[in-house]
């Protein structure tokens, strides 16, 4: 095969970004993707951000299959006993500034690269890339099943695990510390089910957040998207913490004693679970600091380690999209140069900074330590739900009032100091 | 709903090789803890007392690469399934 402009490694959200803006440059650009088709191999939990890719991605987002928009916002808090919910409702959340939808990645990435092939880039699904070649600190192509293709640029999409950049030593490997395993199921509904059980017109969807016992204490969470006819239910845990709990944290179990919670049963009771999953988030944040860049070559999406969780929102992919699209500008520059090289190619790293990209991943670059605090897994979201519940609690003697309540909480709960403490730690957040 | 039937869900087209490789002799000189045996979300890994070896069936993998990540003793040689080989998500 001659030299071709690009060679992309994996059909995701930041690869095909990447090729779909290649291809519309007037590029020469292959995708390798590993699956049978592009979102074969992916999961995601998942809501994706529209609001801030409408200028970037435009043309990705007009028509794509979205499943629905989040007008509904949901967080509890489970202890082991009960539970502490808000509800947040806002037709704020419909202007398309700051709009989010749930997807479901089989659907929304195959059409996202059928869009790549209308723009005259080639997806090539089956094909595994084994490696990189190189000259030198150069990469100048890709191996896969024995074959070699050279090209200007690769572009590494090849999502969290990230191996063939470690395997060259582009960046270093992902830590326990800085993964969380996400597992999930897609849950069908009887009709009309969906819309009942969540409170929604038929399109209206909800994301649901759960904290504190779905993981016995420990990072992480559990997640519940209503699709337009399915329903995605998970939870995610950080893989630091399965190490250390061991037989006490296994992830289908987790997941198990989540679906029996009095929270979560009502909503899938019936329902028929289509599909089983799991994936790996990198949760390290931009503290991780992977060169998203160098001689012949850039990196996109979460194999850059490019997510954001702040504990109320979660993005990866608006932000997979986003650096697919900036590292095909960058590389169009570089065409147009005619220079491949890590300097020109820094370039790429100006366009993430000046964007939304860097921006939020800097600001918010303490998050994953302030989020690893246990505190906020197991003590908050019981004390929080022991404290209300006396509020509400009527029994045969004058209930305490609201001042003893509170003041008795201040007293059981976590010393004041430490509690302001933490509270001061999640200002950034 | 127990895991062998939620993993029978999944489409699966399974190589006749295994993408997992485990180096028993690290297992056997380093490893006490044994994290594989807990933290993979399709329960793949299994202790095989009579041989003293980790046994893991990879046509189940969903590909998450949890077990690598949380072997610290480089013991799990794991790549990707080859290309058109593996779980094929129909819904992600």
């Amino acid at each position: 095969m001659e030299k071709l402009d690009a060679v992309v490694v994996g059909a995701g959200l930041s690869g095909l970004a990447a090729a779909y803006y290649l291809a519309h440059g007037g590029l020469q650009v292959i995708v390798l993707e590993r699956g049978d088709f592009p979102g074969t191999k992916n999961v995601t939990g998942g809501r994706l951000y529209v609001g801030p890719l409408r200028r970037l991605v435009p043309e990705l987002l007009e028509g794509a299959p979205l499943e629905r928009m989040v007008t509904s916002e949901r967080v509890t808090l489970l202890s082991q006993e009960g539970s502490t919910t808000l509800n947040l409702r806002s037709e704020s959340f419909r202007a398309p500034h700051v709009q989010s939808w749930t997807v479901l990645r089989a659907r929304l990435d195959r059409w996202l690269g059928d869009r790549v092939m209308e723009k005259g880039g080639f997806v090539i699904p089956q094909k595994r890339v084994d490696g990189l070649l190189r000259e030198g600190e150069r990469v100048v192509g890709i191996r896969s099943d024995g074959e070699e293709i050279r090209s200007d640029v690769v572009v590494l999409a090849e999502g969290a695990l990230g191996l063939l950049c470690e395997e060259a030593g582009l960046r270093r490997p992902l830590l326990p510390q800085e993964a969380a395993l996400g597992v999930k199921e897609v849950i069908r509904l009887p009709e009309g089910s969906l819309e009942r059980r969540f409170g929604l017109s038929p399109q209206e969807g909800a994301a649901h957040l759960f904290v504190g016992a779905v993981t016995q204490g420990a990072f992480g969470g559990g997640f519940l998207y209503t699709n337009q006819e399915t329903l995605s239910l998970g939870i995610v845990v950080g893989v630091q913490a399965l190490k250390d709990h061991q037989e006490d944290l296994e992830p289908h179990q987790l997941l198990e004693s989540f679906k029996e919670r009095p929270e979560i049963s009502p909503y899938i009771e019936g329902g028929e679970i289509l599909e089983y999953s799991a994936h790996l988030v990198p949760e390290g944040g931009w503290a991780t600091e992977i060169r998203p860049y160098g001689d012949g070559y850039v990196i996109v999406g979460d194999a850059a380690g490019m997510t954001l969780n702040v504990g109320w929102t979660v993005r990866g992919m608006d932000l997979a999209l986003a650096s697919g699209r900036l590292a095909a500008d960058a590389v169009l520059k570089a065409k147009q140069e005619g220079d491949f090289s890590q300097g020109t190619l820094a370039h790429y790293h100006r366009l993430l900074e000046e964007s939304f990209v860097l921006k939020e991943l800097r600001r918010f670059k303490n998050a994953p330590k302030t989020l690893s605090n246990p505190r906020l897994y197991a003590d908050y979201p019981s004390w929080l739900h022991e404290t209300l519940k006396e509020l509400y609690t009527v029994g045969e003697g004058p209930r305490d009032s609201v001042g003893r309540i509170l003041w008795r909480a201040v007293r059981k709960g976590p010393p004041l100091g430490r509690i302001l403490g933490d509270l001061w730690s999640m200002r950034h957040l | 709903m127990d895991l062998d039937r939620k993993l029978a869900l999944d489409a699966f087209k399974t190589d006749s090789k295994s993408h997992i490789l485990i180096r028993h002799e690290l297992c056997r000189s380093r490893c006490t803890r044994r994290y594989c045996l807990y933290v993979c979300p399709a329960g793949l890994y299994r202790y095989d007392e009579q041989r003293d070896e980790i046994q893991v069936e990879y046509a189940g993998c969903l590909e998450c690469g949890t077990c690598r990540v949380a072997c610290d003793k480089g013991a799990i040689e794991w790549s990707y399934p080859r290309g058109a080989y593996g779980v094929q998500y129909r819904y992600g």
